[in-house]
């Protein structure tokens, strides 16, 4: 499964993300440059973290309109597999691929720890290889990172299982310190309509080998794997 | 030419966190009857003149100055 990861200026997960697919699962992987609209033929595009063109006006806001995410809208809308991770879910969310936006932590400061996770739908290609309400521990690192929508996509997304990672305590139960940043719902990831976009806060990449801390963020490539092959 | 200027603010549903850490700091420092602090963008631009002027406005503004999902807009025109 031939992976890519689009680099703008100011990107500074990507080689996290090229790292984890390539040393860490073994797959090929490529960069994408943001000014180029050729995807490489890649079977998933991360879009990674980090503070595309400096996050000027709004996180995501200019990236939205570079050549690499316009080539991956239509690589989306196509079927086409895409994972935003951090600013990546920003970008997402900018570009119109997930719905939402995500605003200021609650806190108005900027979080950088470990918290956890549970996996609330695993029917899905970035989910399949983890357990029903299994808890992850992952880190983040963020200042905007409160996911805000209205009550009707709220609605929706919950009905249709959209939400497939909320913030939790380390036993799963969600209180309001396990919410690292006011999120609605205490949504920390959510897929699109036909599951094959995901955007998340937490870097699942930055927790995919143990010599980090944690390999509990390797399920989520560890699905892509199963589901694609 | 004309000069724009573009408001952006957070849509009143959402919580302007940090407008809210301000209004405590002005009435930490005394200034009791503020109340409804909102923390906003100010854009500046000059924009060609013509029919399609305003249209063109409200369109950057719409694509890309503001994101409709959590923000307004409005604009002067100083002719």
């Amino acid at each position: 499964m031939k992976f890519g990861v689009i680099k703008f200026p100011g990107s500074n997960c990507d080689q996290d993300a090229y790292y984890t697919v390539k040393d860490v699962l073994g797959q090929p992987v490529e960069y994408l440059w943001h000014g180029d609209s050729d995807l490489k033929a890649v079977d998933c595009v991360i879009v990674p973290g980090g503070f595309s063109y400096g996050d000027y006006l709004r996180c995501g806001a200019i990236a939205r309109f570079s050549p690499a995410m316009i080539a991956t809208h239509e690589f989306a809308a196509k079927g086409g597999l895409v994972l935003g991770i951090c600013n990546g879910f920003q970008v997402l969310c900018e570009s119109h691929l997930l719905p939402g936006a995500l605003v200021r932590n609650d806190g108005q400061k900027f979080v950088c720890k470990q918290i956890h996770l549970r996996t609330e739908n695993t029917d899905t290609p970035f989910t399949g290889a983890l357990s029903p309400g299994q808890i992850i521990q992952v880190p983040i690192a963020h200042g905007e990172g409160k996911y805000v929508c209205d009550e009707a996509v709220l609605a929706e997304l919950d009905a249709a299982n959209r939400i497939l990672f909320r913030y939790c305590d380390a036993d799963g139960t969600r209180t309001e310190t396990s919410n690292p940043n006011g999120s609605t719902d205490d949504i920390a990831g959510i897929a699109s309509a036909n599951f094959n976009v995901l955007g998340l806060m937490p870097h699942p990449e930055r927790a995919a080998d143990p010599a980090l801390g944690s390999a509990d963020g390797r399920a989520i490539f560890e699905s892509l794997l199963k589901f694609w092959h | 030419m004309a000069q724009v200027k573009v408001y952006i603010t957070l849509k009143p549903s959402l919580l302007d966190a940090q407008g809210k850490v301000v209004q405590g700091a002005l009435h930490q420092l005394g200034y009791e009857g503020v109340e409804q602090v909102r923390i906003g963008k100010y854009i500046e631009m000059t924009v060609a003149d013509g029919p399609q002027r305003d249209a063109h406005i409200m369109e950057m503004c719409e694509k890309l100055l503001a994101n409709l999902v959590i923000e307004d807009y409005r604009y002067e025109v100083i002719e």
